[in-house]
């Protein structure tokens, strides 16, 4: 197959790229450009976007031995995902763009272009197993579970699974860094990327702030009184615990937690622990990554909330646009706009965006 | 084998060249020290300056050698800038032609920002030819503020020949650089003719190997210097003499001006041929700029992206060139193209097919074989994209 092979500059996507081409596949090298204005050189823990990133990708494409190109994406992704990421945090939401991305971007724009270009798919350094089965061509956990990626793919439908590729699915870390070195791939010891990429400083709240105001407003308990006043409302997360600088202390002295985000009144309410709980999840704009599940039909599975968070055994069931979740135990701290992932085993059946809680 | 239509950026280097090349590479000797190595090296760095300078038209103390023509453009413009300044501060004005290649803009661009220059770019016509009657009238409103001229003498991207000795005339006492860097061995180029101040040539165009180029520059006139030591280049360039790639560079030229008429011909209507048969099968092509060097041919396909041009074209073994520029690894629309009056969408459509010595009708025929399915499958893609 011809395949157009996404390389950030670091390891994983390096490796990827040369096992497609011990696959036997025709591969060229892309580069993501997502950042009009990309700094010079690398920190902290990013993974792309830098100029020398994107010399380290060319870098590894030569070694490996195929063609390289730089694909200026930095609008699509300004638009499709850094602009979203900021409407959602705008109505009190917590978005992940890691999955706007592979959504929007990663198998979107650059699978649409490459299949206009005559390519048949995109493989990236993603930790997750596509399999051929009974059901079709669906997507698994990869084999090492603390790199599994299946969560943030997840937004990933049928259609754009066909043409994915994980080469990395059945390898652990250790051991891609190990055939890095022995590939003569010198990312190697490149350090892993975990933060937002178009956020250099890894400072959240900052840069939310920069962009999207700090207007003072209330900070409330869940009766509606008033402890203390926060500086931006939107740069807390849900089951944050520090840094709310209330000097009122609690009856019966038990911390404080973000409870809620209240955009339109520009509050936000803290409660107990217990107050965070959740035990039933409704998300929507469903995504199903293999066969569709009968509608309004309880099923058992796990779903999981967070990219590296514990699989939560549940019921869920679906009406075509939204699936509703019954946790077996509560949890404690959930935020609207969170990917909401559900597995059958260690299968993804599918994901939607958290849009209520109780 | 790959069809390699990419010989504006580089060519491949000539057997005469090579030859020289490693054997001068196996003598010992500095060509500054006195002891009898030094000195039969030093006879070979000179006996290759005075076979250059014979081939272009100057006397061999004018021959300057250089690491790159980026570094020849680098000292000719900052010199020249910097002596001006020097003997009357407010002559800080530098005339340049719009598409002058970075190692002339840059330069340029650094003295604006670093050191109280102004710049003052020269407009091109449609066909890619300055506008003389802007510089006429530029010269003489300001003639005593302009600290130097630097127009190229063909542009890189377009082809298109520059009228220099007209330049010259306008430009009177005021110094003229002019980067020969395409026309040397490609159309004629001679110096005392032309009757600049100052020219870059480069011999990996010609040729020759990388690391050696050189400012020609008018006997008696010494600019200030950008690299200070030894001295070696007319107390004007420091760095030991890299003789190995000075003997080469010389012949590389020696064999490239041999064969420039013949290879002119031939190259031209290969070049005419590609642009008559593209423009027949892919009729909304357009050709930008007119037909001045032989083999530059350089076309804009509406509704494309030069990248996906060029990525399906290396995958079909052709090497050409994109009508744009990296910037920060990104394409950007070049400076080139906008000069002539094309959009930003029709510069980022454009692809550059330049042919050299090595090209031959085989090459042009798959070429214009291949693409139609090309610029289809980049039209799809950019359909995707809007």
């Amino acid at each position: 197959m011809k395949i157009v092979a996404a390389m950030s500059g670091g390891v994983d996507s390096a490796v990827a790229a040369a096992r497609m081409v011990d696959a036997g596949h025709e591969v060229v090298g892309v580069h993501l450009a997502l950042s009009s204005n990309p700094q010079k050189y690398r920190s902290g823990a990013r993974g792309c976007c830098t100029i020398e990133d994107s010399h380290d990708a060319r870098r590894a494409a030569d070694v490996i031995g195929i063609p390289f190109y730089i694909w200026d994406m930095a609008e699509e992704f300004h638009d499709g995902v850094v602009e979203n990421f900021m409407a959602e945090y705008a109505i009190g939401r917590t978005p992940n763009p890691c999955l706007r991305c592979n959504e929007k971007i990663k198998f979107a724009a650059v699978m649409e272009r490459a299949k206009a270009l005559g390519f048949d798919g995109v493989a990236t350094g993603h930790y997750a197993q596509m399999r051929e089965t009974e059901l079709g061509r669906v997507m698994y956990r990869a084999v090492d579970p603390s790199k599994d990626q299946s969560y943030v793919l997840a937004v990933l439908n049928t259609d754009q699974l066909a043409g994915a590729h994980f080469p990395l699915g059945d390898i652990v870390k250790d051991d891609v860094r190990k055939e890095a070195k022995a590939r003569g791939l010198y990312v190697a010891n490149k350090p892993d990327s975990h933060d937002i990429c178009f956020v250099p400083s890894g400072d959240n709240a900052g840069w939310l702030r920069d962009r999207l105001g700090s207007d003072v407003g209330p900070i409330v308990d869940e009766d509606g009184k008033k402890l203390g006043e926060h500086k931006g409302a939107y740069t807390y997360t849900i089951g944050q615990r520090k840094g709310l600088g209330i000097t009122v202390p609690a009856a019966g002295g038990e911390p404080r937690y973000v409870l809620k985000i209240e955009p339109k009144t520009n509050t936000v309410v803290v409660g107990n622990h217990d107050s965070l709980a959740v035990s039933g999840i409704v998300g929507e704009r469903a995504i199903w990554c293999g066969p569709v599940p009968a509608e309004s039909t309880e099923y058992r599975g796990f779903a999981q909330i967070r990219a590296h968070g514990a699989p939560l055994a549940c019921t869920y069931s679906h009406d075509g646009g939204n699936i509703t979740v019954a946790l077996d135990e509560p949890i404690y701290g959930l935020a609207t706009g969170q990917g909401l992932v559900i597995y059958d085993g260690d299968r993804v059946v599918g994901s939607a965006t958290v849009c209520a809680t109780e | 084998m790959s069809i390699y239509l990419d010989h504006a950026a580089t060519v491949p280097m000539v057997d005469e060249a090579a030859a020289a090349l490693t054997a001068q590479m196996r003598v010992v000797g500095n060509a500054s020290s006195l002891h009898s190595d030094g000195r039969a090296v030093r006879k070979a760095v000179e006996d290759a300056r005075l076979s250059i300078s014979e081939l272009i038209g100057c006397e061999a103390s004018e021959i300057i050698f250089t690491g790159t023509g980026t570094e020849a453009d680098n000292l000719a413009i900052k010199g020249f800038y910097w002596n001006a300044v020097a003997a009357n501060p407010s002559r800080n004005i530098i005339l340049s032609s719009a598409i002058e290649h970075h190692a002339v803009k840059d330069p340029i661009e650094w003295l604006v920002e670093h050191d109280g220059a102004r710049s003052i770019e020269i407009p091109v016509l449609a066909d890619g030819v300055i506008d003389l009657n802007f510089l006429r009238d530029y010269v003489e409103a300001h003639r005593d503020s302009i600290a130097l001229i630097s127009v190229m003498h063909s542009n890189n991207e377009i082809g298109a020949v520059q009228p220099v000795a007209e330049v010259v005339a306008i430009a009177g006492e005021i110094p003229v650089h002019t980067d020969a860097v395409q026309s040397l061995g490609k159309i004629d180029f001679n110096f005392a003719k032309l009757g600049v101040t100052a020219a870059t040539i480069s011999s990996h165009k010609v040729g020759g190997p990388l690391g050696v180029a050189a400012l020609i520059l008018k006997r008696g006139l010494d600019i200030t210097p950008v690299t200070h030591g030894g001295g070696q280049e007319r107390d004007v360039r420091s760095g030991t003499f890299n003789a190995p790639s000075i003997v080469a560079f010389a012949e590389a030229a020696k064999v490239a001006l041999t064969k420039r008429d013949l290879e002119f011909k031939r190259i031209s209507e290969l070049r005419d041929y590609a642009a008559k048969e593209i423009l027949q099968a892919i009729p909304d092509a357009s050709l930008n700029g007119a037909a001045g060097l032989p083999g530059i041919l350089n076309i804009s396909f509406p509704n494309t992206e030069s990248e996906a041009l060029l990525l399906l074209l290396d995958s079909e073994g052709i090497s050409a060139s994109a009508g744009s520029a990296c910037s920060a690894g990104v394409a950007r629309p070049s400076h080139v193209l906008l000069a002539l009056g094309r959009s930003e969408e029709e510069a980022m459509s454009s692809l550059r097919f330049s042919l050299g010595t090595t090209t031959t009708q085989q090459d042009i025929e798959r070429l214009v074989e291949v693409l139609p399915s090309v610029v289809s499958r980049a039209r799809a893609a950019f359909s995707v994209k809007k």
